[in-house]
């Protein structure tokens, strides 16, 4: 008897049973301990977890069902109509089971929990509290084992804790899809073990650990979290902390656009840890290695703590806060009016921090040259993201996880998921397992992360994106039987879209995805790599682009910002975008130039980046650390880092990621630095407070005018010759990027630097799979090991910013160029694969040497 | 004393009839003693009709479950699009049984006929025989006879010209006691860690590579072709009602003449000893077990319990395997006990938290028992934990476990009492215990 019920507005089935005397409705298929929790009862377990599949390995779980000879695992037993349950609190059965099955753990278990990291918050000490027996009939001498097991530098195995619920082990098959660990021998003896052989991890997964093993997961660290005991550990936070001890406030994840909810624990003033959040619709329980253990960056000793200013010799001395406003307020109305301030942002802002820069230019320096884009760019992507980006949310028919989990079909164009996206990845993989989704990749190789969502690979040459797109939005057959399959896939309704920052490097790439979504009805959203971009788009961090997605061009729009602003009038000529800038800047048509958290080192082009910024009059930095930029600046104006300030960010859907303050150090923040700076000018900028900031961008008045589509035209494909390469390139999750600073452990997880290329074009070269491969230009040049990938010829990977391949810095070039490769030859030796790279002889700096000495001149640099 | 006519009447070879002829593993004396007659008279039928000749003939699974095989069968799916699989489990590995590899060693083509058969009848067109990984002797002579059953065309494609196809694979697993359990055996060969899966979905839908899977033994599917041969009537002639059909008991321990017997379901212990010629000179018989380890005891009382799948029930034990072991007065059931704690411990797949944990500690308890430093409470907590085990555990091997401790202390309590209160000398000392396994 199986009732149906408006829910939602959805018809769902349900069942009725009753639970403890409760009776209770719920949708069919609900696990029996899923009921119960709704009923408010509570169930012991340790397998069960509602993200994964179930397993019914602890037997915690036991009631009694009637009809049923023996008790049943109410993790695994689905409800049926009429069906009656008693648990352990109206059945002795019930109740003697899990006493019995809680005995049968507690026996091996060393009961350290004086000494334990999960003390205080562990599912088996509170467990064995409420469902055990008082005390244990068994006296022999426990089962003991080397501890720790080391399963990777962040994650430690203490193996007499474990309980054997293989949580840890289903997830990373499950969820992660990295299989690093798994059971290993039977019986009592066994027991969480990692892969010790080399062979089952070839290929794309190898990795080393400090044991030499193969260890791959940027994931690992969600296996520490969801272990029910204290056998996971990190090896960060091990014996560090007590949970009882630990003040933990909700955050939102710096790390990148995913907008992942996270819980940051702290004590004493310092932060001890970061776990996930939980919000089903965004990162559910999971987030990646960097969101969890990158968070130390701001402790290190090139924290900016008092501003300086620069004194007509030339020597930066620091300050007080009032000297340096006047100073900064100064200089910069003073180069206003000689020629112009331009002012970039950087991707690591908040919504708040980006609108005060946005009013900031618009309202103190009356330009439009503002930008937050730190990368490669272009003005095709600034009318893209005027139109696909700008003011989509959620709210109004924005792409969402959850869209992307149903959907039938996603098309990645320029967009490592994995690498740039990690919990968006765990979607898309999510979605392929258990909804079927066809994932669809155009890059030039097959990465992990497409190999474990089931990925189709549909091959290009860096620079043929906008080709391939323009293909599948016509009618021609081809060109390839994967595209045929894409073709068909991105016209199923529901089909998604999905392109990255790095599709802005392809002339006519973006212009391409709007008609291929147009032509298709397929939808379509951008997923930027950094936390701050997003929101640096609907702020008005754009030189066409006003707060709320105001066209500059647009008269109305204009009239309606500066009386919404109480000003007379904003600027109405285009601003410049960030190379632009730069160029003037460094032609004196710019006097000024206001940087926030800029490393040159992103840059496409480092070296002329900091040519410019040391060439312009008057340069103010809003830094949180010492770096390149802060010890060239006029004006240095230390700002705080995401845990010492309250604001948001836009996560790559456009939901609004409101955080609090977590330590409250009175650091400023960029919103607040700049109200005071336009203090000392005479204006009142109104950005001292985030809320008050966040009011008065909710109540902009709704803008309607939406500006056409770009239409940019594709380039024609460079030719390489024998011995050339077209560049591809993008970042690794875990690589130089400095948010991973002083982050350790970590860094030891990272994937090994390498270099890709065909078999054929390896031939070409004489290169033989593992023989160090030299990728160079006139500027510099990168050696690393090769790793033969199944790619198109004449292409060449490398890392964007990873040790050993500062690809931007060491060969001031991006991916689209053509470069030279050449080999010694050999064959791999032994210590290849660690990443080393070694340089190129005279004139050129070592890559390895480049690679650190970026990382040492970055200061707040935000590479994500 | 040779055994009584009416004893020997039903002694009924039928699997086991061909076992000592010369060279009895050749296709050529297969053929000769009405091999293949059967598969040649199936092919004539209707695959239905063969399911329901099955089902008619009453036969049930033996493996030690006992469940009706026709029924088995009829629960696969048909036209549904997905490949079918027959899995035929030789994992045998039960404690004392000794009936699967003496049948590949002597008959295997017997099997072989009876899997083209299956194949046939539940629309199976891929067959695998999964062997246990100690029985190298018999995997080698049933790939033997599996190149032959090719070479015939009894194999491969198009089957005696009837365009049936079946291909057979040998498979060894690699000594797990658990692969005998039909999930665990099913993701072992797969590729898989053995352990058992959760169910449902049972094999009957998502078996084998997800898809529709018949797991039987080796004596039940060895049993197809004489039925099909021989007719429902005839085959019901041996056996009972419930339990029809002849049944190959192994007999082992304080017996003259240990080895197979088959005869007709429903004989008696008192029977099958007057067969095998009777206890060993100077033995008494103290306990036994009616189908292997993992059912419980019985004792001198019960020589006369028919033993047929129910009746056997009744009396609070299972017919198992038919691996019947025979004790004396001259064994320990406390030191028995505790070879087989020891067993299910080394064996117990450790998914489950009571199998894994509980024989591990109930086989401690046990050797300090017999190590003479036992105590009352022992007698308790192992009942206890036998009680938190049973019908707790993941799979029916921690049940089994729990057999020979609770029905070891129910008859034989003043056996471990001896121990506990020093009557008898300990049979394992400290020295012994020390890296013991």
């Amino acid at each position: 008897m199986t009732v149906t019920q408006q829910k939602d507005g959805e018809i769902v089935e349900t069942v009725t049973l009753t639970i403890d005397g409760i009776e209770t409705t719920v949708p069919k298929g609900t696990l029996v301990i899923r009921a119960a929790e709704a009923l408010g009862i509570a169930i012991p377990r340790f397998c069960d977890h509602p993200l994964l599949d179930p397993a019914g390995a602890c037997r915690q779980c036991l009631v009694e069902v009637e009809g049923q000879r023996k008790p049943m695992t109410s993790c695994t037993t689905t409800c049926t109509d009429g069906m009656v349950v008693k648990t352990q609190l109206t059945s002795p059965v019930a109740r003697k089971a899990q006493e019995g099955i809680m005995e049968f753990l507690l026996i091996n278990h060393p009961l350290d929990c004086p000494i334990c990291d999960k003390g205080g918050e562990c599912p088996l000490q509170n467990q064995a509290m409420s469902n055990g027996r008082s005390d244990s009939r068994f006296v022999e001498e426990k089962r003991k084992y080397p501890t720790p097991l080391a399963i990777s530098t962040q994650v430690l195995l203490d193996r007499e804790r474990c309980v054997l619920c293989q949580r840890c082990t289903r997830f990373s098959e499950e969820i992660a899809g990295d299989p690093f660990i798994d059971l290993m021998e039977r019986g009592a003896a066994e027991q969480i073990g990692v892969f010790s052989d080399t062979p089952y991890l070839e290929g794309d997964h190898a990795a080393t650990n400090t044991s030499g093993d193969p260890f791959n997961s940027y994931y690992s660290g969600n296996t520490i979290q969801i272990c029910p005991v204290g056998a996971l550990t990190g090896s960060d936070y091990r014996f560090h902390s007590r949970p009882f001890d630990l003040v933990s406030t909700p955050s939102i994840n710096e790390h990148d656009a995913g907008g992942d909810a996270i819980r940051v624990d702290h004590r004493r003033g310092s932060v001890m840890r970061r776990l996930s959040g939980e919000d089903s619709a965004v990162n559910e329980e999971w987030i990646s290695d960097k969101t969890r253990f990158a968070f130390r960056y701001a402790n290190g000793s090139d924290r900016l703590v008092y501003p300086r200013v620069r004194d007509e010799d030339g020597t930066l001395r620091e300050t007080s806060w009032s000297e340096a406003l006047l100073v900064a307020a100064e200089g910069l109305a003073a180069a206003r009016d000689n020629g112009g301030v331009g002012v970039l942002t950087g991707g690591r802002v908040t919504v708040e921090d980006a609108y005060a820069y946005a009013k900031f230019a618009r309202v103190a320096l009356a330009t439009n040259d503002v930008d937050f884009r730190v990368r490669p760019h272009s003005a095709e992507e600034t009318a893209f993201l005027a139109d696909y980006a700008a003011g989509v949310s959620p709210n109004n028919g924005g792409v969402t996880y959850t869209d992307v989990e149903q959907a039938p079909a996603v098309l990645l164009v320029g967009l490592e998921a994995e690498e740039e996206a990690p919990s968006l990845f765990l979607r898309l993989r999510k979605g392929n397992r258990k909804h079927g989704l066809r994932l669809f990749s155009v890059q030039p190789f097959a990465s992990p992360g497409v190999t474990k969502a089931n990925g189709t690979l549909l091959p290009v040459v860096p620079g043929g994106e906008a080709e391939l797109l323009t293909a599948l939005a016509g009618d021609a057959i081809g060109p390839s039987a994967e595209a045929e399959q894409a073709r068909s896939a991105v016209r199923t309704d529901g089909a998604i879209i999905l392109v990255g920052e790095r599709l802005a490097a392809v002339p006519g790439g973006l212009s391409a995805a709007a008609l291929l979504a147009d032509t298709t009805g397929a939808r379509l959203a951008w997923v930027p790599r950094r936390a701050g971009d997003r929101g640096a788009v609907d702020a008005g961090c754009l030189p066409t682009l006003l707060p709320g997605a105001r066209p500059v061009s647009d008269l109305s729009g204009r009239v309606e910002l500066a009386s919404y602003w109480g000003v007379d009038s904003l600027p109405s000529a285009p601003g410049r975008d960030t190379a632009e800038m730069l160029v003037a800047a460094a032609t004196g048509q710019l006097a000024g130039l206001v940087v926030g958290g800029v490393d040159p080192g992103d840059l496409p082009d480092p070296a002329a980046a900091e040519q410019a910024m040391e060439a312009v009059g008057f340069l103010v930095s809003l830094e949180l650390r010492d770096g390149w930029v802060p010890q060239h600046a006029n004006v240095v104006l230390p700002v705080a880092p995401v845990v010492e300030k309250a604001g948001s960010f836009l996560n790559w859907e456009g939901r609004l990621r409101i955080f609090d303050t977590v330590l409250s150090t009175g650091a400023m923040t960029d919103a607040r630095v700049l109200n005071s700076i336009a203090d000392e000018m005479g204006i009142a900028l109104g950005t001292g407070d985030p809320r008050r900031i966040r009011a008065e961008l909710a109540g902009l008045p709704a803008h309607e005018v939406r500006p056409t589509p770009p239409s940019y035209p594709a380039a024609e494909l460079p030719k390489p010759d024998a011995g050339q390469a077209v560049l591809a390139s993008w970042h690794h999750l875990l690589d130089l990027g400095s948010l991973q600073d002083n982050a350790e452990f970590l860094a030891g997880t990272a994937r090994p630097a390498v270099v890709r290329l065909s078999a054929a074009t390896a031939a070409e070269i004489g290169a033989q799979d593992g023989a160090q491969v030299t990728v160079s230009t006139e500027r510099g040049a990168i050696t690393l090991p090769l790793r033969i990938s199944a790619m198109p010829d004449r292409v060449v990977w490398l890392p964007t910013n990873s040790a050993g391949s500062t690809v931007r810095r060491t060969l001031g070039t991006d991916a689209g160029a053509v470069v030279s490769i050449r080999t010694d030859g050999g064959a791999r030796q032994a210590g290849d694969g660690a990443g080393h790279g070694t340089g190129d002889g005279a004139g050129h700096s070592t890559a390895d040497g480049a690679g650190h000495g970026a990382r040492h001149a970055q200061s707040t640099e935000e590479d994500q | 004393m040779s055994p009584s006519p009416e004893v020997l009447q039903k002694l009924t070879p039928v699997l086991t009839k061909r076992w000592l002829s010369p060279d009895a593993w050749r296709i050529n004396t297969y053929e000769k003693l009405d091999g293949y007659l059967g598969l040649k008279k199936a092919l004539k039928s209707h695959p239905d009709d063969l399911i329901a000749l099955v089902k008619d003939s009453g036969l049930r699974g033996r493996g030690g479950a006992g469940f009706p095989t026709g029924l088995k069968w009829s629960f696969i799916p048909q036209n549904d699009g997905k490949p079918h699989y027959l899995v035929v489990n030789a994992d045998e590995g039960e404690p004392g049984t000794c009936k699967d590899l003496p049948m590949m060693m002597n008959d295997p083509h017997a099997l072989i006929e009876g899997i083209v058969i299956t194949c046939y009848a539940i629309r199976a067109e891929r067959a695998y025989i999964y062997i246990r990984g100690e029985a190298v002797h018999a995997a080698r002579r049933l790939r033997h006879a599996v190149a032959e059953a090719y070479a015939r065309g009894y194999l491969g494609r198009n089957i005696l010209g009837t365009g049936l196809n079946v291909e057979l694979v040998v498979h060894s697993g690699a000594g797990a006691y658990i692969c005998g359990e039909e999930t665990a055996l099913l993701d072992s060969l797969e590729g898989f860690r053995g352990q058992p899966r959760l169910k449902p979905p049972f094999p009957a839908t998502h078996g084998l590579y997800s898809s529709p899977t018949v797991v039987n033994n080796v004596g039940t599917i060895a049993s197809v072709p004489y039925i099909v041969l021989g007719g429902v009537d005839w085959w019901r002639q041996m056996g009972t009602e419930k339990s029809s059909g002849p049944m190959i008991y192994s007999l082992s321990g304080r017996v003259v003449n240990p080895g197979q017997y088959e005869c007709t379901m429903g004989i008696t212990l008192r029977e099958l000893l007057e067969l095998c010629g009777g206890m060993q000179p100077g033995h008494e018989l103290k306990f036994w077990t009616p189908g292997g380890s993992s059912t419980p005891l019985f004792t001198a009382e019960h020589l006369d319990v028919p033993l047929d799948f129910d009746s056997v029930a009744a009396q609070g034990s299972m017919l198992g395997t038919t691996a019947t072991q025979i004790f004396s007065d001259q064994d320990c059931p406390v030191y028995a006990t505790y070879r087989w704690i020891e067993f299910y411990a080394h064996e117990s797949c450790g998914k489950c938290t009571p199998c894994r944990e509980g024989n591990y500690w109930m086989a401690r308890i046990l050797r300090r028992i017999l190590s003479g430093a036992g105590t009352y409470d022992d007698l308790d907590t192992l009942l206890d934990a036998c009680d938190n085990l049973l019908g707790r555990s993941f799979c029916a091997l921690g049940d089994g476990a729990t057999s020979p401790v609770t029905s070891s202390i129910k008859y034989f309590k003043q056996d471990y009492l001896d121990y506990i209160e020093g009557r008898k000398k300990p049979l394992l000392d400290a020295r012994e215990l020390v890296g013991a396994h």
